[in-house]
């Protein structure tokens, strides 16, 4: 668990199918792009060179101020890229959805993600356990996250798995990721939230299913126990906060994180 | 009495906010003792200051322009030395210190340097476009300067006395509020964009009036040069969006100051409703900082391919399609908030719209040259580096526009890297291109253009050094507003992107050399003729700087390029048989009356110092009634001071080889 290889450029390197179907989303659009990009490039380089006012061997008239052919190209050109981005957009943004359940025939790993200032809190309700500043999950099983906040506004991002949604006080979002193989990943609140922001980050473990059962129950022993006074130690704001193990969870910890702001009165 | 001022008011937390502060002071202090020493308060005062012609207004909103980008630039290359340092370590700055400049960059860069920039140059130049002697509403103009100096001065003075904001430019609740907040640097944030957000909206009421009711006979709106109608779109915007902006930040001091809760996380607020808010302004507010400069883009293409622009009414048509469309996409802003599938792609779809008009006008630019006879005037090159940095630009927005691809890249450098892409070559550039074309236009010489290509290659060179390793550590999965970064893979690209920052530093130095240098040659440098450039808009036929009244006898208009077809025909320099008596506004103090008294009131609200608060208010009005009962605002020009003017107008003409 301590040799820990990150992913150098985790956006070009995904290591799920979320991410991976992004990018290749991002790479086919800047492609379909180029039919625009390359002849403005070309058109301005050679138009500066051919028609210098000093050498340039282009012909000159002053008065070509308008071509019907070519209006229609310059409007037309960009407006079938347009549609064709669009109807890819419209189809990726239903698929890549981060609502979506994934395709799988495992059941997804639940976690709920608490935002904190400035950490990371992982409740595994069914596993009945919480991590601090580490996320640890088996490869090849979808995992699904329910994000909130108990603090300012901040985002759930692990590069190398997939996008990133925001943590909202008395909000619930959700994401669904998955990791094709096991292997350590950065994940990081992407949202400004003060002093504490560029410390609070922390590692994603996508384990072999058999070692993540003898992970679970390496947590299970911790003396440590998540119950409302726990928790809001917890919840004080704290830099650079180290990992940390909780072997139970007082029951509906997570709902009742966000009903203490969704009520209308804080408790 | 003094509310929550005190000693502890002065920036003793960190040697670096103490040096600026004493750096800030000092320049206040030398500039105040120079004036007096050269006894220039009388000349400043009457001149400048109390002056309604919309060309000074216009020259002081630029001189403000200046100086805030000198400001705002020392901002970002403290943070791209912090960042160049800062791996595994805290680097020379603080968390909190590093906090205020991130903020304050983006505040002084926005509301502080582009919008004065851009207004500055619509007052010089619009009003002699359309054939006006002046804008439709002189004073109002001036109360407007006023408001956006004042603005500018609280965020000035938040490095002595205070802190700036933490939260960014944008001001996100619940972290700008004030349990998490509880300092002033939010409210000088709240208050410098509220004053100078009030003076844009009067400012794009009064350019629409101008435009719709001061054009020259002839000058239908099809035949406005493109700068105007981009003004025309821009003030659109102003007046549609800002009164978002107005509401969102006062709803914002509501909650801070009287404890309500429109954005806090408790008792039913939601931040959510400011991040909408926000962004209905915020998106419009990128157009109306870049529509001008593409305004003065056609301009200057068509003056230095001496070739009538290509497509004009394409072009027209696309910045009004752009701007009607500005209001349809701001939720691009936040993809990431966890809106349904229809709404993200809704807003992503509407978004790569607007790059269909944006496409065309690109083409319409490209095409303008085709077949001209391209000479490379600084204006010229600022245009040419926009088209072919501007493109990259726009590809990297489409791609934020697919929001799977954005929530990857949300948030990230490469965010940064986009909209510094698009707002340094799609505005900046344009404003300095405007500024080197139209110099001669306010001031009677031309500036070097040696010292203003040197600037422009720095710049540019600076650019892509500055902010290409930015796009690539997006993909590295770098957030933005980091202060220091745990991973060693990032800081060669961050020590790039500060050498970027120092070509761009030598960039600016150009500028300011140039500068000097222009004025240093003005003797040789002289516009006689008023047109330098072979121009072929309305403002070349008057002169170089015009009179006040602009145009002794207002021109007729045949055709878009109007002084350019005056010239073909012969008529552009007709001496008329006889001049008739000009009324012209007269200058008034009340609009720098109004800024002080705005100013007190921001400053007083910021500290809760109440009466002071009131007293500035009860000043404001005061000045504003007393204001309304003025009858006197207007003064006569005598003929036979006209003519004389316009004696020497062409004997100059014949020295330039005009006539």
């Amino acid at each position: 668990m301590d040799s820990c290889h990150l992913i150098r450029t985790p956006i070009l390197h995904p290591a799920g199918p979320v991410a991976l179907a992004e990018r290749d989303l991002l790479l086919s659009a800047v492609l379909i792009m180029l039919i625009v990009i390359v002849p403005v490039f070309a058109m301005t380089f050679l138009f500066v060179w051919r028609y210098r006012a000093t050498g340039g061997r282009g012909r000159y008239t002053p008065n070509w101020t308008y071509s019907a052919g070519v209006d229609a190209v310059v409007w037309l050109v960009p407006a079938a890229i347009v549609v064709s981005l669009s109807i890819l957009l419209w189809r990726e943004t239903h698929a890549l959805d981060p609502y979506r359940p994934l395709p799988s025939d495992r059941e997804p790993l639940q976690v709920e993600a608490i935002a904190q200032d400035w950490k990371w809190l992982f409740i595994y309700p069914e596993q009945d356990i919480a991590t601090v500043n580490e996320l640890v999950f088996p490869a090849g099983r979808p995992l699904s996250i329910r994000i909130t906040s108990d603090t300012v506004m901040n985002a759930f991002f692990i590069p190398a798995l997939g996008g990133q949604i925001y943590a909202m006080a008395g909000m619930q979002t959700r994401l669904n990721l998955l990791a094709d193989r096991p292997g350590c990943f950065r994940g990081r609140n992407m949202q400004y939230s003060g002093d504490g922001f560029p410390e609070q980050h922390f590692a994603a473990h996508a384990l072999p299913t058999a070692e993540f059962g003898e992970w679970v129950n390496r947590v299970r022993q911790s003396p440590a126990r998540l119950d409302k006074r726990a928790y809001l130690a917890l919840a004080a704001p704290s830099i650079g906060h180290p990992v940390g193990y909780y072997s139970g969870v007082a029951p509906g910890l997570f709902d009742h994180v966000i009903a203490k702001y969704a009520g209308g009165h804080t408790q | 009495m003094l509310g929550r001022l005190s000693t502890d008011a002065l920036p003793f937390y960190s040697w670096v906010a103490l040096s600026g502060a004493v750096i800030t002071v000092v320049t206040f202090i030398a500039v105040i003792g120079l004036i007096t020493r050269f006894g220039k308060w009388g000349y400043l005062w009457r001149e400048w200051l109390t002056s309604l012609d919309h060309k000074r207004i216009g020259i002081m909103y630029v001189l403000l322009a200046l100086v805030m980008l000198l400001r705002g630039f020392v901002d970002a290359a403290m943070m791209r030395a912090q960042q160049a340092v800062a791996h595994n370590s805290d680097g020379y700055l603080p968390p909190e210190h590093f906090d205020q400049i991130f903020s304050s960059h983006g505040t002084i860069m926005v509301f502080f340097m582009a919008m004065p920039f851009l207004t500055g140059l619509i007052n010089i130049i619009m009003p002699q476009q359309i054939g006006a002697r002046d804008v439709a509403f002189p004073f109002l103009n001036s109360a407007s300067l006023g408001l956006t100096a004042a603005g500018a001065g609280l965020v000035l003075i938040s490095l002595v006395i205070g802190r700036f904001s933490t939260a960014g430019w944008t001001g996100y609740p619940p972290y700008s509020g004030v349990t998490t907040n509880p300092g002033v640097g939010v409210d000088y944030w709240i208050w410098a964009i509220q004053l100078s957000g009030i003076g844009t909206t009067l400012s794009g009421i009064n350019f629409i009036v101008t435009i719709l009711k001061r054009r020259a006979p002839g000058m239908t709106l099809l035949r406005m040069p493109l700068f105007c109608w981009t003004t025309l779109a821009s003030s659109t915007l102003m007046i549609f969006a800002f009164p978002a902006l107005t509401v969102a930040t006062a709803l914002l001091a509501l909650d801070r100051v009287f404890g309500m809760h429109f954005f806090t996380n408790a008792d039913g607020g939601n931040l959510m409703n400011y991040i909408n808010l926000f962004w209905i302004w915020g998106h419009p507010e990128v157009y109306i900082l870049i529509l001008p400069a593409f305004g003065i883009y056609s301009q200057v293409v068509a003056n230095f391919s001496a070739k009538s622009l290509f497509g004009y009414k394409s072009l027209v048509f696309a910045t009004m399609a752009i701007a009607l469309l500005s209001f349809t996409v701001w939720l691009h802003h936040f993809f990431t908030m966890g809106a349904s599938a229809n709404v993200n792609a809704f807003f992503g779809i509407a978004t790569m719209v607007i790059a269909v008009p944006t496409g065309v006008k690109v083409f319409d630019w490209l095409l303008t040259m085709f077949r001209g006879r391209i000479t490379f005037h600084p204006a010229m090159l600022w245009t040419l580096g926009f088209i072919v940095t501007f493109v990259i630009g726009g590809m990297t927005g489409v791609l934020l526009a697919l929001p799977p691809a954005d929530y990857l890249m949300h948030n990230s450098t490469f965010l940064v890297a986009h909209f510094h892409n698009m707002l340094i070559p799609g505005a900046l550039f344009g404003y300095l291109a405007g500024y080197m074309y139209w110099f001669p236009k306010a001031f009677g010489f031309t500036l070097d253009q040696r010292w203003g290509k040197r600037a422009f290659w720095c710049w540019i060179i600076g650019f892509y050094l500055a902010f290409m390793p930015l796009y690539a550590l997006g993909f590295m999965g770098m957030a933005r507003r980091m202060e220091h970064y745990e991973i060693a893979a990032w800081q060669p690209f961050l020590v790039t992107a500060a050498l970027g920052a120092t070509v761009i530093a030598i960039g600016l130095a150009c500028l300011a050399i140039q500068l000097l240098v222009s004025i240093r040659n003005r003797a040789n440098n002289r516009d006689l003729t008023g047109d330098p450039w072979d121009g072929r808009t309305l403002e070349w036929l008057t002169t170089s700087p015009p009179a006040p009244y602009n145009f002794a006898l207002i021109p007729h208009v045949h055709h878009f390029d109007a002084f350019h077809e005056m010239k073909l025909r012969g008529v552009a320099y007709t001496r008329p048989t006889r001049y008739e008596d000009i009324l012209l506004p007269r200058n008034t103090g009340a609009g720098v009356v109004l800024g002080g008294f705005a100013f007190i009131f921001g400053f007083a609200v910021v500290w809760h110092i109440w009466w002071a608060a009131i007293a500035a208010l009860v000043g404001i009005l005061v000045t504003v009634i007393a204001r309304s009962f003025c009858d006197r605002i207007e003064f006569l020009v005598p003929a036979s001071e006209i003519e004389e003017i316009e004696n020497r107008r062409f004997l100059n003409l014949s020295k330039g080889n005009a006539l």
